[in-house]
């Protein structure tokens, strides 16, 4: 198909003698916010770090656009310039203000002039709502704001896709609902997005499509109401049941869905 | 009579903070080098910088000196004592620069690579304008370390015949049959300069350290 912005093909990762995941499919669609969901150590980081070629996928073909960047000599950075990546831990440029870390990929990659891409930085964070932070550095924002920082840093490259890993695991509860709030409007604006996480509550409301991972393996996928009210596996009822009982205490803890 | 002395003593002083002067930087960018070769090159020229640190920090500083002169003053490259010894130095030292170089890329994380190369940049921009920065700053503690122990061995040049401090004090020790005013103001200086490279370095450490509170 041709209309999906993002398409793994038979994509396989193996570390050593570990087969990370085999022959995984998975279709992004323009638009479209897929949650990604298993259990841990299933491989589901790896998944969307080979998606943006930060790791090499061992087998397989993942295409951007229709064009299948997994292509030898394919340029790289271009492809990254495209996917905007969202870490579980932030990783903010420790040395760079709010600002600077939106604008240093404008600079360097996009190779922006200092004013327009200073425009486009503060924009960036007035969207994600810190556009009075521009001027603090990592180490002074709470763990919320870094993330938000995060996802103004991926946005501001104009990607045509935002990959998530897990942005709200390393939160404390009661700064989740700042992040997800953002990724919903996000979601709302028809970014595509393909999202890790276990917030429960944001993947009922916000996710197009919602696929269930285990053991490297797709077990299942379809849309929330699909998986959370008639799963066709024993093993996503399964997985759904604890992951709620897990983190429910904890959204309630957040103060709810955004 | 003593004010001859001083003056004398000084000349070598200048001497010492030119050999330091060469030595550093010198070392700083082979070293510099050598651990993003460790870091980020491939398995060669990880092997081949591990096996340069090895070796020179396993050998005692005078006696690499006194290879590296030969090397230097030979017949493909003939540099005079003063240089030959200046960069010989630099060249010991850059072993130890490259552990401290290599320590720091360690310890400010793979992350931050990740994240350079998540928003498009080349693995050289993302050690240009993320890594470095941070790992330099992570360096400038242990560094200053090294600065004291590299302006100290440039007292080692004295047996190339560089007048450098050691040098100009032996020989007023000799003249003026006072050893213990020759080394002792030799002591001195050497005392007076390390203390002012670790407090400058002290300085800029401060003065770059990342904010962490609002
Ligand atoms: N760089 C690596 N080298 C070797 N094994 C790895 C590496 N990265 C991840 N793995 C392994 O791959 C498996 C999947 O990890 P990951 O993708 O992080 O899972 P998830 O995100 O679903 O928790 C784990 O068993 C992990 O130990
Ligand atoms: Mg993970």
């Amino acid at each position: 198909m041709t209309d999906s912005i993002l398409e793994a093909r038979k994509l396989t990762k193996i570390y050593g003698s570990n087969v990370i995941f085999k022959d995984i499919d998975l279709k992004v669609a323009e638009g479209e916010t897929i949650v990604i969901i298993g259990p841990s150590g299933t491989g589901k980081s790896t998944l969307l770090r080979c998606m943006n070629l930060l790791t090499k996928a061992d087998n397989g073909q993942i295409f951007l656009d229709g064009k299948e960047i997994t292509a030898p000599d394919y340029n790289e950075d271009q492809v990254r310039q495209q996917i905007g990546m969202v870490f579980q831990n932030f990783l903010l440029f420790n040395h760079l203000t709010a600002l600077d870390n939106v604008m240093i990929g404008l600079t360097k990659v996009k190779k922006l002039p200092k004013e327009q891409a200073r425009e486009k930085a503060m924009e960036e964070l007035k969207r994600v709502g810190l556009a009075d932070r521009a001027d603090h550095y990592p180490g002074q924002l709470s763990g919320g704001q870094q993330q938000r920082v995060g996802i103004a840093r991926a946005l501001a490259m104009d990607p045509r896709v935002m990959l998530f890993d897990e942005p709200t695991s390393a939160l404390d509860p009661e700064l989740i609902g700042e992040v997800l709030g953002v990724m919903e409007k996000l979601a709302r604006d028809r970014m595509t997005m393909l999202v890790v996480t276990h917030e429960m509550g944001f993947a009922r409301e916000v996710a197009d499509r919602i696929v269930f991972m285990e053991k490297g393996h797709i077990v299942e996928e379809g849309s929330p109401d699909d998986l959370f009210y008639h799963p066709k596996h024993d093993r996503t009822r399964e997985f759904l049941w604890k992951i709620t009982e897990l983190y429910g205490k904890k959204e309630k803890e957040a103060g709810g869905n955004p | 009579m003593l004010s001859n002395f001083i003056s004398y003593i000084l000349q070598g002083t200048a001497t010492t903070i030119a050999v330091t002067l060469i030595a550093l930087p010198s070392g700083l960018l082979v070293g510099l080098l050598l651990a993003l070769l460790h870091t980020y090159g491939g398995k060669v020229a990880n092997r081949f910088a591990a096996a340069y640190s090895l070796l020179m920090r396993s050998v005692p500083p005078i006696v690499l000196l006194f290879i590296l002169y030969f090397i230097l003053s030979g017949n493909l490259i003939n540099l005079n004592e003063f240089w030959a010894g200046s960069l010989s130095l630099g060249i010991v030292s850059s072993a130890y620069q490259m552990e401290i170089l290599r320590g720091a890329l360690l310890s400010v994380g793979s992350g931050q690579m990740t994240a350079a190369r998540a928003v498009g940049m080349s693995r050289l921009q993302a050690i240009q304008h993320i890594l470095l920065p941070q790992a330099l700053r992570l360096a400038i503690p242990p560094w200053s370390n090294e600065a004291s122990i590299v302006l100290k061995d440039s007292s080692l040049v004295y047996a190339l015949g560089v007048p450098e401090i050691l040098r100009r004090a032996q020989q007023l020790s000799a003249t003026t049959q006072q050893p213990f005013l020759a080394y002792g103001t030799a002591a001195l200086i050497y005392f007076v300069l390390v203390f002012a490279v670790n407090r400058g370095l002290d300085y800029l450490s401060e003065r770059t350290k990342l904010p962490t509170h609002p």
